[in-house]
């Protein structure tokens, strides 16, 4: 049975966890209107036989999706980490809003922000 | 090649079974073939003998890296049926029946396809509605099926949980009379010794590495036997397609899964048909031998490794027992892991590449092995014409680019969930 | 015979106090405590108790151990039958009830045997190559006959009556094997300061040492180190326990064996089933003894060398009184002087030439005769040997005898260690495979690295018990261990695989496999270790080969001419020794097999005559008794209830998700298909969901609560993929946006009031609350409290009628349900279930499962003007592909029945009027409901787009029920399609 170190909750076993797949593939952005960026994010997979990036979400516990590489060939854990770049922030800030749009582009947002 | 019959085993027993020879030969490579099959399993060795024998091409090798028979066909659990609902799956999966109906004859080796019947047991009203369903289209494609009622089920399996304690009782079930299983290694053999004997080379110990390439186009491949030269080459290495795939620079809508099976120790007759349990993931027939050959849900996280965890053994186990409470007493003998091909739909892939020269049978999820005939019958006919087999039309790549997935269970694109 | 004839006067590890009664094939017999069932049995003089697979040789006890392929009996009757337990592993309990198998009628005289005599015909793959004729199916016909000869025991087809637990442990040190060098790491780990657990399959601690005689050096060595792991308050010593498998993440599958025979643990469960989590390994597992293989090696009273010594000194049993052992080792000397102590006349075949001085030294000390050079090349004797013939240098001789020791070495036990993938390489050195490369914290000790003598392994123990402490961050020091030297001596093994001899040679005891079948192997081709494998059945067995696979190794190398490491190497897979299945699933079983979810009306329902469905794992009420005598009656009643008063039902099972923050209106708005930013405060929409791939995913209503905050709830069978895919899509895609989800499904009970006397009721039960349409209008909602816990009406319709879904804190769930029951009485209200529900859906002309199947398209659904014009919304793009646009696709309809005294069917097929019912049609029906309000049947049905033209008829087709049926395809509402009963 894997035993996943979550960063939140500390080693548990791995059905407490949920998978959620390649972590390696880019989503578009979600107002991307490109069908060959969308076809390759849901559909092409490198697969590849060695360390593999991949999501898991602590379903039954801290309910955070996690980041983990791992070796398909043994299943050897090399690293796991919160998926979400910085952790949840703990309180709705409109400088932290600021902050990100520097990095994403969001016609939707930026109407709001 | 010498045929198997009754006098021959009856002119051996008399002689100290001296006058038997290799079922194939141990074959080295020459220096090209018309057609290369990467992967000696059972779709890659269905394919040199289909090739061979319905197309007349035999200058063909069978490129093995380990030994034949060493993957998902010498892991699974056998099952064979033809209840597919969605068109393109149905029909082509009822071919397959068809071939697996003559194919101990065809090859002159026993496979021990025995049809002794599958039944999926429903657990609600509705249920049994989704499989009346299943059973329409069958009929309607000309394939036996029945819809049995909590009674008849009963009469038919009475070991299974009739009791007041079930967590979900028995409804009724789908029950296709013509599915059943077969010795899955024979199947290997069987058509290596017939393709052998069409002068098919099979090459064991032989792992490819990557692909000589001529221009765009594949022209040979690099093993650790040398170089060998193909006219065309096809891939048949289910569980490892994308590992393949990546030497050729296909990208590929698959990823590689690990399915467990299961077997107990060897039981006098116990279960005569093979039994899948409709509310959870559970199936088990019984072997020749005697054992209890069970499997479930797939581990759920991509994997090489060829081996699970005790977590699904644990489910599996539990759901054993909610359908069969006798199986409590049994004892596990052995569980292993394979390694699947996932696709996103659960469908296979039979299509030639966009690599000119290269052509691809993969994809097969946990299904392949009933499919093993018509898949080598229908990639034999796509690498000898360069075109799709109709039976094998939905089985192309784009189609995912295009929508015309086609998804029996309709549990999307993650292709762990499928 | 008198009882327990073979038994020694003195010494062994039995409670000679302590008799123990058991059957064995209907004859009484009395062992002692602390016998296993293999030594009781040699202790009254049965050398005879199996039968072989496959010829039906008859068999004795060749083991002492789980490795055990001969002696395989059926325990217990009825629920309790268990066949295939080795007599070797079953410690004995007053009771017992043990019968032979795999014989006919009798173990003695068994029909079966002549298959010996067809032997020729019978070779390695003969079903291969015969029974393909005459006709197709003729296999069919032959299995039939097979399959009744194959097997071995016979199960019960009663349910199992006992229990067993499942438990989940962590250590710091886990120890695999309580031999001299498990213990010696036990005590190292632990004084070091881990968390120890020392696993032990054997009801007693020492492994090989037991196998010296009760009352020596090793005996006294063993006591202590006992002593000293009791006295610490970190070691856990689990006895009885196999460690079956070795998972990832250090996890190790155990059984324990516990209520069987310590009458004072009887009414515990029978096994337990452990998950070990371990920071550390030390693997200590042991080694297995070897047969050789010579002509009729298999007869009753061969047996391994060190069992023999075993049963002498652990057991004190004497199973023969002219003893020949044959070996190429140092090790099987020591029982030859065992017995010869004992007073048995033996005599050692050995295959060296020259076997060490010292050891025929102490030989002509205690009058062993030593036969040098000389091998054993047959056997005489059919339930138990009589005569051996040897072959050396002085040519053949034959020489009575009552028991035939032998060993070909040992093989270490790396099963455990391959479980993990670790790669057994060859050791020239010893003759046997051990690991290869551990990965971080896991270690090797003892024979099972292929260490020989009792001080080496003792050493290295203590070795690995530090080190494995060491890993988990305990360093104490740690004493040195005491010593034990056993003086065993390990000079130049053989290893020959001999063949002559007239008889059958076994490899493979259990599958009846001969050298004559390895090499019938080898001439056909399979030559690979895993084709012999699967060609011949060769390690199969309940024993899965753990004394055969090295000597077929050597088999086939040689007539490969290959070396060992070339010819190959067997992946052992879990588990180590047979589980049963009934400890994997330890108590989730019956109604235990998954989690029963309730709802908080559930008591109501259950004493009001709810006939109850399993939904997932929800139990809903399907329909309720007193609105019928079948759900066919009832769903029609309640609908009617529902259409022309008032209808109240549970919807607690649907998930509810509180979706808060500055963007959760974007965040919505990007989830569904149809816009949510507009959505005004206070207002309710049905919304739909897509996957990425535009396949329709979920859909429910979303109501906004206020400017920054929402309450979305899904179906019931979605809701845990619906949150988890918002938490994924906000931490990996959209970490901009400021949204909190969460979970508050089970913090609300609902239940929803439907028919034109809803408000009416509303108004009755909420006597200080305003419904009124201008207060609450269709798609709004209220806020409020009941009886001090919050309350959530908000007005929405499934069925068509007006209708409200009230939610409560779930506490006050079925407090309220009862209050609106009685507020509803004047007007009719009762209470309905799920067929009804889903009658009125289909009626309106609404969507669920049936149609929401994973396949369906916003479009196909007839929804794709929810969606309009908008764009960036998950799976807006790749909805759009050529194949979902087809003009053939098949999209919803409504079918009414046009013909008398008929119904329509879920998942009849769809067929053009005259058209030739063949193929897949042009599309199915997904729901049906006989409709009230019509009079007939109607359904829904996807239908391919270019022949769905309402008004025309279309032919469904039901060959399960030889059934065709004319419809008329019409709009797929068919029920007030302007909408105006919502407001009535």
């Amino acid at each position: 049975m894997l035993r996943i170190e979550c960063p939140c909750c500390g080693l548990r076993d791995q059905d407490e966890f949920r998978y959620g797949g390649d972590a390696s593939v880019t989503r578009p952005g979600h107002d991307d209107p490109d069908p060959e960026a969308w076809y390759r994010y849901v559909y092409v997979r490198a697969n590849p036989a060695g360390l593999h990036r991949e999501f898991w979400q602590h379903v039954i516990g801290c309910r955070q999706w996690l980041m983990v590489e791992r070796d398909t060939r043994n299943h050897a854990i090399a690293s796991v980490a919160f998926a979400r770049k910085a952790p949840a922030k703990k309180s709705f800030t409109q400088t932290s809003l600021a902050q990100k749009s520097l990095t994403k582009k969001s016609p939707v947002r930026k109407s709001t922000a | 090649m010498a045929r198997y019959s009754a006098f021959s085993i009856f002119r051996n027993a008399l002689s100290g079974q001296k006058d038997w020879q290799r079922a194939w030969r141990a074959a080295e490579p020459k220096p090209s073939y018309d057609v290369v099959i990467i992967g000696g399993g059972g779709h890659g060795l269905a394919t040199a003998f289909y090739l061979a024998e319905n197309h007349g091409i035999r200058n063909v090798a069978v490129l093995e890296k380990g030994y034949i028979g060493g993957g998902n066909v010498g892991r699974n659990t056998t099952v064979i049926r033809s209840n597919y609902l969605l068109d393109g799956n149905t029909q082509f999966y009822e071919f397959s029946m068809k071939l697996w109906e003559g194919m101990s004859r065809a090859l002159n080796f026993n496979v021990m396809f025995s049809q002794r019947g599958q039944l999926v047991t429903a657990h609600s009203a509705d249920q049994l509605d989704g499989f009346s369903h299943r059973a329409n289209i069958m009929r309607l494609n000309g394939i036996d099926a029945d819809i049995l009622d909590r009674d008849e089920v009963r009469r038919l399996v009475p070991y299974l949980d009739f009791s007041d304690t079930a967590r979900f009782p028995i409804h009724g079930a789908i029950f296709q009379g013509r599915a059943g299983t077969a010795r899955h290694d024979a199947v290997a053999w069987g058509y290596a010794r017939a393709a052998d004997g069409h002068g098919v080379d099979i090459i064991q110990n032989c792992e490819v590495t990557g692909f000589v390439r001529d221009g765009d186009r594949i022209v040979g491949v690099e093993t650790t036997k040398g170089r060998i030269g193909a006219g065309k080459v096809g891939l048949a290495v289910a569980g490892h397609t994308s590992v393949l795939g990546a030497k050729a620079g296909l990208e590929l809508p698959i990823e590689s899964h690990v399915l467990q099976a299961f077997v107990t120790e060897p039981l006098k007759p116990l279960v005569d048909h093979v039994v899948a349990y409709g509310a959870d993931h559970f199936y088990v027939s019984q072997s020749d031998k005697g054992g209890l050959v069970f499997g479930g849900n797939l581990d759920g996280y991509n994997s090489y490794a060829q081996r699970g965890n005790l977590g699904v053994v644990r489910e599996v186990a539990e759901a054993a027992i909610a359908l069969m409470p006798c199986i409590s007493r049994i004892r596990l003998l052995r569980h292993w892991g394979g390694v699947m091909d996932m696709t996103p739909d659960a469908s296979p892939i039979i299509c030639p590449t966009p690599i000119e020269g290269l052509y691809l049978n993969g994809g097969w999820c946990y299904g392949g092995f009933k499919a093993t005939p018509a898949s080598g019958w229908c990639f034999a006919h796509t690498i000898a014409t360069g075109k799709p087999h109709p039976l094998v039309a939905a089985y192309g790549l784009d189609r995912f680019r295009t929508g015309r997935a086609l998804d029996e269970a309709g549990a999307g694109p993650s292709a762990w969930l499928q | 015979m008198s009882s327990n004839q073979k038994r020694l006067a003195a010494g062994g590890r039995i409670s000679r106090e302590q008799p123990v009664e058991f059957t064995f094939d209907g004859r009484r017999l009395v062992g002692y405590r602390g016998d296993t069932l293999a030594s009781a049995l040699l202790a009254n003089g049965v050398t005879l108790v199996g039968r072989s697979f496959k010829y039906h040789r008859p068999r004795g006890i060749f083991s002492a151990g789980p490795e055990e392929p001969n002696a395989l009996v059926t325990l217990g009757t009825a629920g309790r039958r268990e066949p295939n337990l080795p007599a070797t592993t079953l410690e004995l309990a007053d009771g017992m009830v043990v019968e032979s198998q795999n014989r006919w009628p009798s173990l003695a005289f068994d029909v079966q045997s002549i298959n010996s005599l067809l032997a020729p015909f019978l070779s390695a793959g003969f079903y291969y190559k015969m029974f393909m004729g005459p006709t197709r199916r003729a296999w069919m016909f032959y299995e039939h006959f097979i399959r009744k000869a194959a097997g071995l025991g016979r199960a019960g087809t009663d349910p199992d009556p006992d229990r067993y637990e499942v438990r989940h442990t962590f250590a710091d040190v886990a120890i695999v094997g309580g031999g001299p060098a498990g213990l010696s790491a036990a005590r190292a780990a632990a004084a070091a300061g881990a968390r120890v657990a020392l696993i032990e399959q054997d009801f007693l601690l020492g492994g090989q040492l037991l196998a010296d005689p009760s009352d020596g050096v090793a005996a006294s060595w063993l006591r202590q180190a006992k002593a000293e792991l009791e006295s610490f308050e970190n070691v856990t010593l689990m006895r009885r326990t196999t460690a079956f498998g070795a998972y990832d993440g250090n996890v190790i599958g155990l059984v324990e064996q516990c209520g069987q025979t310590d009458p004072q643990r009887a009414g515990e469960a029978r096994q337990t089933f452990t998950m070990l989590r371990a920071r550390s390994i030390v693997f200590a597992t042991g080694a297995i003894e070897r047969p050789m293989v010579f002509s009729n090696n298999d007869r009753p009273s061969v047996m391994l060398a060190s069992a023999a010594r075993t049963y002498l000194n652990r057991y004190a049993v004497l199973p023969g009184k002219k003893v020949i052992v044959a070996t190429g080792n140092d090790g099987a000397w020591r029982t030859a002087f065992d017995y010869a102590a004992s007073g048995a006349e033996v005599m050692v075949a050995d295959l060296r030439a020259a076997p060490p001085a010292a050891l025929t030294a102490e030989a002509a000390r205690l009058r062993v005769a030593v036969r040098a050079g000389t091998r054993i090349v047959d056997l005489d004797g059919g339930h138990a040997v009589r005569r051996t013939t040897l072959a050396g240098p002085g040519g053949e001789s034959q020489t009575a005898c009552d028991l035939v020791c032998m060993s070909g070495g040992w093989s270490p036990t790396v099963h455990l260690t391959s479980h993990l993938g670790v790669k057994p390489v060859y050791r020239d050195d010893i003759g046997g495979f051990v690991p290869g490369a551990f990965t971080a914290g896991r270690f090797g000790a003892g024979s099972m690295m292929g260490t020989h003598s009792t001080a080496d392994a003792i050493d290295d123990g203590h070795r690995a018990g530090i080190e494995a402490a060491s890993f988990c961050g305990k360093s104490a020091s740690v004493p040195a261990p005491s010593k034990l030297d056993l003086g065993e001596t390990a000079t130049a093994p053989l290893r020959e695989i001999s063949s002559a001899g007239r008889g059958k040679a076994f490899v493979d005891f259990q599958m009846d496999v001969t050298t004559k079948d390895i090499e019938l192997a080898h001439r056909e081709g399979y030559e690979s270790v895993e084709h012999l494998k699967r060609y011949t059945t060769l390690g199969m067995g309940t024993d899965q080969g753990k004394t055969s696979n090295f000597p077929a190794l050597v088999a086939m190398a040689a007539l490969r001419n290959a070396t060992i490491p070339e010819t190959g190497a067997t992946t052992f897979r879990p588990p180590y020794t047979p589980v049963a299945i009934g400890a994997l699933a330890g108590r989730a079983t019956g109604h235990h097999f998954k989690p029963i979810r309730r709802t908080p009306m559930h008591d109501w329902h259950m004493a009001n005559g709810a006939e109850m469905l399993e939904v997932g794992l929800w139990m809903r009420p399907y329909f309720y008794r007193q609105s019928g005598r079948d759900v066919n009656e009832a769903y029609v009643a309640e609908m009617r209830t529902v259409r022309q008063a008032a209808g109240l039902m549970d919807i607690s099972t649907l998930g509810k998700i509180d979706v808060q923050g500055p963007d959760a209106a974007i965040f919505l708005d990007r989830v569904y298909a149809n816009g949510f930013a507009k959505l005004p405060v206070g207002r309710a929409r049905y919304g739909v969901m897509l996957r990425d791939d535009g396949i329709v995913f979920d859909d429910g209503t979303t109501t906004r609560l206020a400017e920054n905050r929402f309450f979305m709830t899904t179906s019931t069978a979605k809701a845990a993929d619906v949150l988890s895919r918002l938490e994924f899509l906000l931490d990996t895609a959209w970490p901009d946006l400021r949204v909190a989800v969460t979970s508050v499904s089970d913090e609300w009970a609902a239940m929803s009031v439907a028919g034109p006397k809803s408000c009416a009721i509303l108004s009755a039960a909420f006597p200080a609350l305003d419904v009124s349409d201008e207060a609450l209008p269709h798609m709004g909602r209220l806020e409020s409290e009941w009886e001090g816990r919050a309350l959530r009406i908000l007005r929405l319709s499934y069925s068509g009628e007006r209708a409200y879904e009230i939610y409560v804190g779930a506490t006050a769930g079925g407090q309220l349900w009862s209050r609106l029951l009685e507020a509803g009485r004047a007007f009719d209200l009762k209470p309905y279930g799920v067929e009804a529900l889903g009658a009125l859906r289909v009626e309106k002309g609404h969507v669920a499962g049936p149609e929401i199947d994973g396949r369906t398209t916003l479009d196909d659904l007839g929804l794709g003007r929810m969606a309009g014009k908008r764009t960036g919304f998950v799976g807006d793009v790749l909805r759009r592909r050529p194949a979902y646009l087809a003009p053939y696709r098949q999209r919803l309809v409504g079918l009414e029945c046009i013909e008398d005294g008929k119904r329509l069917r879920g998942g009849a097929i769809l067929f053009l009027p005259g058209e030739k019912p063949y193929g897949h049609g042009r599309g199915r029906i997904t729901s049906v409901t006989f409709s009230p309000e019509r009079g007939h049947y109607v359904g829904l049905a996807l239908l391919a787009g270019d022949v769905a033209v309402e008004g025309n008829e279309i032919t469904a087709v039901y060959p399960m029920k030889d059934e065709t049926v004319r419809a008329r395809i019409v709009s797929p509402v068919f029920l007030d399609p302007q909408g105006e009963r919502l407001h009535g």
